[in-house]
């Protein structure tokens, strides 16, 4: 299982560095147009090829990582933010008015496809990466809520919480000092998992238009432009197909093996 | 020729010994017990026997169940012997039924698997044999789901599926462990009584002794995978050879030497205590309906007293442990600490009061050092101590309860269980309070571990006056270490009294068959050494 | 059990109406006056007047939510601000479309996954089950629309076995329809099936080490028995959740899916009234998407009792 927490870091690693390489150096300016090197395969000039304006590729890809990175990572953060508090407060207050309220919202967006979501504030707002990553975290609260309570609830009945209370404290410290710690491991599990479906998201939603848009590059947009081209160049549309896919199946390796590895049973097992 | 015969049977698991070179056999009709701590073995003999074992597990020997080798057997012939050869009780009957099938269906199916029987006949047979474990068709219909059914009810199914084909041998691992003392005796009899029907071959794994010196005709004693001593119960009950016997039956009848209480000025008063719990809606337009699980209790606490509570399961006596903590609102009557009201509101009455749980692996927030859970309490201080005076404190406490002042930089899986009910006691004890509650505070341990604890409690007392509640199903424990005693059923206290009059003389019927219901150990006429 | 289904349809009602809500408040607030957008800037008053009480627009908002979804439960969607036609027919012609997708991948995916989840629990730890884990990884990091867009890559453009996208519409026959729903289908069903798969072991494990699963083999039941008998079951109800959850995310990724490969759909309805600002044929779409995905959440609940006992009896 460590292999899998290695590989998939190493992955992730990568693609976060191209990301942050990307703000000194790419190999070409992302928009600089050379329509005479148009749809060129890989070669010694251009790593991974130039798509039909005669752009760089790779260049297209370090740039775009940026991003799917922050749309994911700051979709994350509003998830886990809102959703946490909100989660360990319906824990706190079980079968409470609170609980209840914070439980049926939590349905409530459910019912709401994040996809659906985006369209919505679209429609409202109009396309642009913030309100991608709008639509993302939104997403992300009652995920974050809906764990967080889930993994706060058994421990709400866990002998050393009662032992707490005789102590004399009350639920807003009970969760800051006993439920949260307990239950870190399972968010940063939770969150490697947002994240590489952000990733996803973030994709689909510049594919059709809802995300970032022109000039700032994003995969998903990559594959919108290649889709009537694939049939000559396929390989436009394979590589930021392979960038999503890699990085995606990093975080999922690097959440899996961190399962793993921050699993307090296996850890008492190796002390 | 004897029905099994276990020879030399050692496991290891992933290189670690289990069990090492066992051999013991049991005849047809025979009650043979395998007893031990936990860590003897004792429930890997019995998975050996049925040849359950984790996939890693490696054996040598053998176990020869009516004439054939069960280690060599291949797994085919195996299933054909499970259920129709040998039979098998579990401890837990709450998770060993399948929870989405009727009981009649997985009764019926023990017989289908092996007879191929029509599902007529095989429900006819069930029938059959719910009825002679004591669950007849009238009342407990073939279509009830497990959890239409109390514990004691599903250990009957549990036993129904194991003989429904009258097994050579019946293996009950720990049968009554989960049940209630009423409940533990009403099981413990049919199993007799199915042994003398049909002639089976019981093989008990319990760490209770009074079950094992009630039950069994033989006794084998296992520690740390071996076997230290075994022999026929009477005579090995007379003459114990092996120490560690001697230690486990003299630690199960251990007696504490309480200090005298002190004064007499009442310290916890309970007047009418009332606790109705909220069920949920029946319709969005019906009142809300209440349970009370607390009917009007009333008792006293002494400065100095040791107290005990005694009851089954759902009698109310943790519900009321909480309510005396101020955890949970009461509906009627008071509870005064020392003259002052018991509620969130009045921290100076809380310090005065600690809890000691019984889980040793729950208690603490896995966390956290020893040195921050025992000084959590601290907190209801309106000065806590600091720095120097804080460690101080610490090591002082943890001295006091038998641990070392070192072991306040370590994590609480460090521990064993015993050590941890330790830290549980420095916990309750570091503020200093005038009462304790033991909410089934050794229930968990082993009776060696068991023992130390009670005594640990019978210093403390002599050492810092303390006044304590007992809270705890097991009867011998409570007559040992409190004056005295309250018995609770539905949440009313139906006896109260000084410990020895009431085990002594029961007079309310319920007091009367707890008592008789609880296995005791048989005084031996033999004075056992002290080890 | 009445007592239950009872409750789980109040519950579904109540979030009926607060879904309802929300997309209303929400396509209230977004900027502009359908009427003058359509009308453009130099209308005359009264012209634009008549257009708002033609479309409905000229009475008071909680007036106008009663009337959209007095509407919606009487099947009159309104009429599109662009093309001024009932928006019930046009989403009942591109209904045709992304209903039967859904489904389609619904099964597909489902097909596919519980078996490779449970061929992969009973081979735990051998070479069966890394290879069944290691392609649902895979398939978990697939998006669906560039798999989509590699399947026409391969099985249309390549291998010529299917059309590059459209739709040949049901009265082609119904082998037609399914063949040019069967890529989409199958793009929406795969990264799907990943996760089922992957839900399915998971939950089949987990049975696998209960206290009831040791009472079966105790019985003479072969593990292979145990499995089926016992174990299977038990381990439908997480099984269940995830599928209901499914139904949201293959409407949802049908809505892309449609992108790829031309379908009339709802999809395709959506982006378009989107851009033209036609925010009734909006409303009203996801309004119905919502409602789908609702329902279906209402039957897993229905299914959860049906496979659990103790469900019935709570209330």
């Amino acid at each position: 299982m460590k292999h899998s927490l290695y590989l998939g870091a190493a992955l992730s690693c990568v693609f976060l560095f191209a990301a942050l390489i990307s703000f000194l150096w790419t190999p070409y300016d992302h928009t600089a147009l050379d329509i005479p090197s148009r749809l060129q395969g890989p070669n010694k000039a251009h790593w991974l090829g130039t798509d039909h304006f005669g752009r760089d590729i790779l260049s297209m890809l370090m740039v775009g990582a940026r991003t799917s990175l922050a749309v994911a990572l700051v979709s994350v953060g509003i998830g886990m933010c809102i959703g946490v508090p909100l989660g360990l407060w319906a824990a706190a207050r079980k079968g409470g008015w609170a609980d209840e309220i914070i439980m049926r919202t939590n349905d409530l967006i459910f019912a709401f496809p994040s996809l659906v979501i985006a369209i919505l504030i679209t429609s409202i707002m109009g396309a642009g990466a913030t309100n991608a990553i709008l639509a993302i975290g939104i997403f992300n609260i009652p995920v974050f809520a809906r764990v967080a309570r889930g993994a706060a609830l058994p421990i709400w009945e866990r002998e050393f919480i009662l032992a707490a209370r005789v102590a004399g404290k009350g639920p807003v410290r009970i969760s800051q000092e006993h439920i949260l710690p307990n239950i870190l491991n399972l968010l940063i599990v939770q969150g490697t998992i947002q994240f590489s479906l952000g990733i996803l998201a973030e994709a689909g939603l510049s594919y059709v238009g809802l995300g970032a848009q022109p000039p700032t590059p994003s995969w998903g947009r990559m594959l919108a432009d290649a889709q009537t081209l694939v049939a000559i160049a396929p390989h436009i549309a394979l590589m930021p197909g392979v960038a999503i896919i890699l990085t995606v199946l990093g975080l999922n390796l690097m959440g899996d093996g961190l399962r793993d590895y921050l699993d307090p049973k296996l850890r008492v097992s190796r002390a | 020729m004897s029905l099994l015969s276990i020879r030399d049977l050692s496991i290891t698991i992933d290189d670690t010994p289990i069990l090492k070179s066992v051999s013991f056999d049991i005849a047809e009709g025979e009650i043979v017990a395998v007893t031990g701590e936990s860590g003897s073995g004792k429930s890997m003999t019995a998975m050996s026997v049925i040849q359950l074992l984790p996939k890693s597990a490696r054996q040598t020997g053998e176990v020869v169940l009516d004439g054939e080798d069960m280690v060599t057997m291949p797994e085919n012939a195996l299933c054909d012997r499970r259920g129709q050869t040998v039979g098998m009780v579990f401890q837990e009957p709450m998770t060993a039924l399948n929870p989405v099938q009727t009981i009649g269906a997985q009764v019926s199916e023990t017989i289908r698997v092996h007879t191929g029987a029509s599902l007529a006949e095989a429900k006819a047979r069930a029938a059959e044999v719910l009825e002679r474990v004591g669950l007849p068709a009238d009342r407990f219909p073939l279509s009830r789901y497990p959890h239409e059914l109390s514990g004691g009810q599903r250990q009957r199914v549990v036993i129904a599926m194991a003989i429904a084909l009258r097994p050579k041998l019946l293996i009950a691992d720990e049968p009554t462990t989960a049940l209630d003392v009423t409940t533990q005796a009403q099981i413990l009899d049919l199993l007799k009584d199915l042994v003398s029907d049909f002639g089976m071959g019981l093989l008990m794994i319990t760490h209770d002794l009074a079950v094992v010196a009630d039950m069994a005709d033989r006794i084998v004693v296992m520690r740390h995978g071996e076997i230290v001593e075994q022999g026929q119960t009477q005579a090995l009950l007379r003459d114990m050879q092996h120490p560690y016997t001697k230690m486990l039956f003299e630690a199960s009848r251990h007696q504490v030497d309480m200090p005298a209480p002190q004064d007499s000025a009442p310290l916890l008063e309970l007047k009418d205590v009332v606790r109705d719990y909220d069920l949920p809606r029946r319709s969005l337009f019906a009142a809300r309906e209440s349970y009370r699980a607390v009917k009007g209790v009333s008792f006293k606490i002494d400065h100095g007293e040791r107290v005990g509570l005694v009851g089954e399961s759902g009698c109310g006596k943790s519900t009321l442990t909480k309510a005396i903590l101020g955890l949970e609102p009461i509906q009627g009557g008071s509870i005064r600490l020392d003259g002052a009201p018991v509620d969130a509101d009045h921290p100076g009455t809380r310090r005065q009061m600690q809890v000691v749980f019984q889980d040793p692996f729950g208690s603490f927030n896995p966390r956290h050092r020893v040195d921050r859970l025992i000084t959590e309490p601290l907190h209801l201080l309106d000065t806590p101590p600091e720095g120097s005076e804080r460690s101080d404190l610490v090591a002082q406490t943890l001295t006091a309860v038998g641990l070392s002042p070192d072991d306040a930089r370590k994590y609480p899986h460090q521990f064993s269980g015993g050590q941890r009910q330790r830290i549980a006691i420095a916990r309750a004890l570091i503020i200093r309070p005038q009462l304790i509650l033991f909410d089934e505070a050794v229930s968990a341990l082993d009776v060696s571990v068991r023992a130390q604890i009670l005594d640990l409690l019978a210093h403390l007392c002599a050492d810092y006056g303390l006044a304590y509640l007992f809270i705890s199903h097991d009867l011998s424990v409570v007559r040992s270490v409190t004056d005295r005693v309250l018995i609770m059923r539905a949440g009313e206290i139906v006896e109260q009294g000084a410990s020895q009059d009431v085990f002594a003389n029961p007079q309310h019927p319920y007091t009367q068959s707890l008592i008789a219901a609880a296995p005791v150990l048989p005084d031996l006429t033999q004075e056992t050494a002290h080890v | 059990m009445l007592r239950y289904t009872l409750k789980r349809l109040l519950s579904l009602i109540v979030s009926l109406l607060a879904a309802s809500v929300v997309i209303f408040l929400l396509i209230e607030i977004a900027p502009g006056d359908p009427a003058s957008f359509m009308l453009g800037v130099n209308a005359r008053p009264d012209t634009l007047a008549a257009l708002q009480a033609e479309l409905g627009l000229d009475v008071p908002k909680w007036q106008r939510y009663l009337n959209w979804i007095g509407g919606m439960v009487t099947g009159d969607f309104g009429t599109s601000y662009q093309y001024r036609t009932p928006v019930a027919q046009m989403v009942a012609d591109r209904l045709w479309v992304s209903l039967p997708l859904a489904l389609f991948a619904l099964v597909l995916s489902t097909v596919i996954a519980l078996p490779a989840g449970i061929f992969a629990a009973a081979r735990r730890g051998q070479a069966g089950d890394i290879a069944v884990m290691g392609a649902t990884q895979l398939g978990v990091a697939i998006p669906n629309f560039w798999f989509a867009m590699m399947l026409v890559l391969v099985f249309a453009i390549n291998l010529g076995w299917f059309s590059a996208g459209g739709f040949a519409g049901w009265d082609q026959g119904l082998f037609a329809g399914l063949k040019s729903l069967t890529l989409p289908a199958v793009a929406l069903a795969l990264p799907q099936a990943a996760i089922l798969a992957r839900v399915m072991r998971s939950a089949l494990l987990d049975v696998l080490g209960e206290d009831f699963m040791r009472s079966a083999r105790a019985k003479g039941l072969t593990e292979r028995q145990a499995l089926w008998r016992h174990g299977l079951r038990n381990a439908l109800i997480p099984v269940l959740t995830i599928l209901g959850l499914q139904f949201a995310f293959l409407i949802a990724g049908g809505i892309i899916i449609e992108q790829v490969f031309y379908l009339p759909g709802l999809g395709r309805l959506i982006f378009q009234s989107i851009s033209a600002r036609d925010l009734i044929v909006v409303e009203s779409v996801v309004m119905l998407l919502v409602f789908a995905v609702i329902m279906v959440n209402f039957i897993v609940d229905l299914a959860y009792a049906a496979v659990d006992p103790r469900l019935r009896l709570r209330t």
